[in-house]
């Protein structure tokens, strides 16, 4: 793509750069029931092992599981130090799930996030930053249940969208 | 059939090229305040129109993330509950707004035997009602295969 000289400014700084690697700090979540029916229901998604006790426990699971993505509402917690975002809009660039368990209902959740690589895209729409994030979601036995890579992709001035920073 | 019939394939019987069955979804308004709540997604413009257009948009967006669990869904429901699902990657190429009907559909484009199991390969993908492939992703699952089918 071809840049123009107004764009040469890089918006990531070396601040900006520090937080490659960082973990944020771990959160560890309860699953309770409730929360994966409410889940299941807001996506649409009539699976019983998600909400039907006796079925999922015939099927050999133990107990209710959630569906895959539930992942994604297992927010993790901040970094140690103020994210500095440059831009004030949010979009959803994708995600890579690898899921070697369900989560269930009583387990413990533990979630880590850090970003793993910071670039910048010029376009229609300005300069957008993408950063892609890799969170790693660990049970309580210490299992890597499951790990999501993330992009997230950031643009434009204006008052910042208040969901900004849980991304 | 309903969801509590679905039998899960045998690994064997799975062929590249195979469709699974496609899956329509209508989502409105109620089900984006739904999933925001749910997935404790609070990105305005998903919810609020004044801040969703001064992002640059003619309308409140489906969340990405909820067309991910759409996906999932196309490929769990097609592969029942002895299948389990390993892999899904999703790749939000274009926006999709409320209001009107959205369809994933996927295709099977590699099977593996690996260490005993069955691995299955499938480009997924949803498309608008224009007919635009909006969103493609990927997923792998695993079957079991005639062996350890009883």
């Amino acid at each position: 793509m071809k840049k123009s000289n107004l764009t040469c400014d890089t918006v990531i700084t070396d601040e900006l750069r520090s937080f490659i690697g960082l973990e944020s700090n771990p959160v560890t979540y309860d699953i309770e029931r409730h929360a994966i029916e409410r889940f299941a229901c807001a996506i649409g998604d009539p699976n019983p092992l998600y909400t039907d006790y006796e079925f999922a426990k015939v099927r050999g699971r133990g107990n209710l599981i959630a569906p895959p993505t539930f992942y994604r509402s297992l927010l993790p917690g901040r970094y140690p130090k103020p994210y500095p975002e440059p831009f004030a809009h949010i979009l959803d660039g994708g995600s890579d799930y690898k899921f070697n368990e369900s989560v269930k209902v009583g387990d413990q959740i533990t979630v880590v996030r850090k970003v793993t690589k910071l670039y910048e895209k010029h376009g229609r729409m300005g300069t957008m930053l993408f950063k892609i994030s890799e969170i790693r979601y660990t049970n309580q036995e210490g299992i890597l249940a499951a790990t999501q890579t993330t992009t997230t992709i950031t643009y434009g001035t204006g008052k910042k969208d208040n969901g900004l920073v849980d991304h | 059939m309903s969801i509590t019939d679905q039998k899960t394939p045998i690994f064997d019987t799975v062929s590249v090229g195979d469709e699974l069955p496609e899956l329509v979804k209508y989502p409105d308004t109620r089900q984006l305040v739904m999933y925001a709540g749910a997935s404790q997604d609070f990105v305005a413009i998903h919810y609020d129109l004044n801040v969703a257009r001064e992002a640059g948009h003619s309308n409140v967006l489906i969340h990405g993330a909820l067309k991910s669990a759409w996906l999932s869904e196309l490929v769990t429901s097609w592969m029942g509950y002895g299948g389990r699902l390993l892999e899904l990657s999703i790749s939000y190429r274009s926006i999709d707004f409320p209001g009107s009907p959205v369809t994933c559909f996927g295709k099977v484009t590699n099977t593996r035997l690996e260490d005993d199991c069955g691995l299955v390969e499938i480009e997924i993908g949803l498309r608008n009602k224009e007919g635009l492939i909006t969103t493609p992703g990927r997923a792998l699952v695993s079957l079991p295969t005639q062996q350890t089918d009883d």
